[in-house]
């Protein structure tokens, strides 16, 4: 393709994207209760129209031949960088960006960690929801429900039993992955859409399962003043004893929910390497073929989903531990997609690939808040950008995003 | 060659089997016996109900009436991912090899039920001397292999499993002749040498023919014809029908 062609194509996408997003504004901004009116449409337009030719502008400009010195020195720039990095080991890699987050509480204020706690939470989701879908390529609709299913074990043995997070913390993995197994074990016989279809009813089984035993889980109304974690610690003062100290500050909980989330990558990356995680793959790539190897594929997908349930019940207690009230909505199957959207953009299978995508989908919104009411609106926009720009995730996993090709 | 084997008992044998696909009956009756040693193969056109038939014996079909008997023991109802175990391995059709696990992971799955690690590197040696190709290309996906590579690939993979006996589900389909050769070369290697009991499903019925011990004619999920694959190769009928004359 010559250049100018490849330049005319460039400006002729913009146009049409352009006219759609026009089409896509007016009836939300232009049809007010005095009538039609082009000034509000407009108004968002033009900056819209600013941005697209500014960046359209500047991607063309590189193409130009007088631009390929520029280029070419930035490229020299990024592969020294590179080597220069690989030659650092990862693990060095892996403890500074440690120390980054551990430090992080310190430098950013109570917003900024307040969010970063919602992240790390859903780093855990999404991380327990690709050894489903990215490992094993089950597609699961519901597996927010696993996420209910940890919440409500904490929030219910905390307030009637006064048992300890530390103690609910396994209970919860361990009732989560007995809740995948029994919605596994009639469902797994299933392939491809049907399976999709029957485990998005079970999540909306137990999240109305939730919102309906009264009894047990309050109903609609939730379930509140749920304590904090705590520990026990040897105070000296005016000689020694053991109290309990509960973490009630935010500061607290983010390190509770770092330590799981980094439990969470570790567990996911062995798993991913082990024979099982050898075995969940060769089931995803031709389930067929993976029996004839005499892999036992319903043992195998019975545990990828009991495995994946875990990270989620885990991440469940933790969230009623912060939010100290659980309540069924929070458990609805927006949230199911939020989590597998995640997982997608991010990169099927890949585990930094998640992390991002968890970091891209909760920050985002609040990146857009100066938006307002717009807010999801762009966050939507943005979603299908990324989707069709790079369609086979932000950090695709090695061996998910590679093509035919690309290899030989 | 069948009388070479008459008094030894079959290696597999299948009685009246019968297997549906839903309403439709895909095999009526079928019964064959393979000896060990053998080439046997089956051919007849498509829909014949071929690779039901194997898919039968592997179980991922369920048999509905009949017998099915793997080195004297019944194997009808007994899991698919069973079998690998006591040597019965299928290359299904169509090769389905893992795309986008790397040649040697795919090897590695072959292997997945076996844990004697020495004996599986030296298996891994065989096949690659048996595909050199496949060596240069270890650390490539197998999505990205040509047809015929993909097709080494799938029957080094059943290899790593050590079977007894070798299903093969049309391994030549899509090939070009010369490609074909090969994998026929590659077969009646195993098969000599190693003493490989193989069953072969094929539409190509010249070739299947010319390299099988004895054959079994399929129509419509019965078996019509079984002989020696030479008096098969000159029968008139089987001429007309499955050799184009």
């Amino acid at each position: 393709m010559t250049l100018g062609s490849r330049h005319a194509r460039l400006w002729l996408g913009l146009a049409v994207g352009l006219v759609w997003f026009a089409l896509l504004l007016f009836p939300l901004l232009g049809i007010t209760p005095d009538g039609l009116t082009l000034q509000a449409t407009w108004e968002v337009l033009k900056s819209v129209v600013l941005a697209g030719v500014a960046i359209v502008g500047l991607v063309s400009l590189s193409h130009l031949p007088a631009a390929g010195g520029i280029r070419r020195a930035v490229g020299a720039a990024q592969a020294g960088t590179t080597a220069a990095a690989a030659r650092v080991p990862g693990v060095v890699w892996a403890v500074l960006m440690l120390a980054a987050l551990v430090a992080y509480p310190q430098l950013v204020g109570r917003y900024g960690v307040d969010v970063a706690v919602n992240v790390l939470v859903y780093v855990c989701l999404g991380l327990g929801l690709n050894v489903v879908v990215g490992l094993c390529g089950l597609l699961d609709l519901g597996y927010i429900a696993f996420y209910g299913v940890g919440a409500y074990t904490y929030a219910i043995l905390a307030t009637q039993f006064g048992v300890s997070f530390w103690v609910c913390l396994p209970i919860a993995a361990v009732l989560a992955a007995v809740a995948g197994a029994c919605i596994g074990y009639p469902t797994l016989r299933m392939r491809g859409d049907y399976l999709a279809i029957v485990t998005l009813g079970f999540g909306e089984i137990i999240r109305i399962v939730i919102n309906n035993w009264m009894s047990l889980t309050n109903g609609p109304n939730g379930i509140i003043s749920i304590p904090p974690p705590g520990f026990y610690a040897l105070v000296f003062d005016g000689g020694v004893s053991l109290e309990h100290i509960l973490l009630r500050k935010l500061d607290q909980m983010y390190y509770v929910v770092l330590v799981l989330a980094v439990i969470t990558v570790i567990a996911v990356r062995r798993l991913n390497f082990s024979r099982i995680g050898r075995a969940w793959e060769a089931i995803r790539e031709d389930e067929t073929a993976a029996e004839l190897m005499g892999v036992n594929t319903f043992r195998f997908k019975l545990l990828a989903y009991a495995m994946g349930a875990v990270f989620g019940g885990l991440a469940g207690a933790f969230f009623a531990a912060r939010m100290k009230s659980v309540a069924p909505n929070s458990f609805s199957f927006i949230e199911s997609a939020l989590v597998l959207a995640m997982v997608v953009l991010g990169g099927l299978g890949s585990i930094p690939g998640i992390v991002l995508g968890a970091l891209a989908l909760i920050a985002l919104p609040e990146v857009f808040r100066e938006f307002e009411q717009y807010r999801m609106l762009v966050f939507g926009g943005a979603m299908a950008v990324m989707m069709l720009v790079r369609p086979q995730g932000l950090i695709p996993a090695t061996r998910m995003g590679k093509r035919g090709e690309d290899d030989a | 060659m069948t009388h070479a084997h008459a008094h030894r008992p079959p290696l597999l044998e299948l009685k009246e089997v019968d297997a549906c696909y839903g309403r439709i009956q895909a095999l009526k009756g079928v019964s064959l016996k393979i000896f060990p040693g053998e080439i046997v193969t089956i051919i007849g056109a498509n829909g014949a109900g071929k690779s039901t038939t194997l898919m039968t014996i592997c179980g991922v079909v369920k048999a509905s009436a009949g017998s099915i008997v793997y080195d004297g023991s019944p194997i009808r109802g007994v899991p698919p991912h069973a079998l690998p175990k006591r040597g019965l391995i299928q290359v299904p059709e169509g090769r389905r090899i893992f795309p986008r696990l790397t040649v040697m992971e795919n090897l590695e799955m072959g292997a997945y039920l076996r844990r004697d690690a020495a004996g599986i590197r030296d298996d891994q040696e065989m096949v690659f001397e048996l595909f050199p190709k496949l060596k240069e290309r270890a650390h490539q996906h197998g999505g990205t292999l040509s047809g015929g590579e993909q097709q080494m690939l799938a029957i080094a993979r059943a290899l790593m499993g050590r079977p007894t006996l070798l299903l093969l589900d049309e391994p030549s389909l899509g090939l070009s002749p010369l490609f074909a050769k090969h994998i026929f070369q590659i077969i009646r290697t195993v098969n000599a040498e190693r003493g490989m009991t193989i069953l072969l499903v094929e539409q190509n019925a010249n070739i299947a023919l010319q390299m099988a011990h004895r054959g079994y004619v399929l129509e419509t999920g019965r078996v019509v014809l079984e002989d020696d694959a030479r008096a098969l190769l000159h029968n008139p009928e089987i001429r007309k029908a499955y050799l184009g004359e």
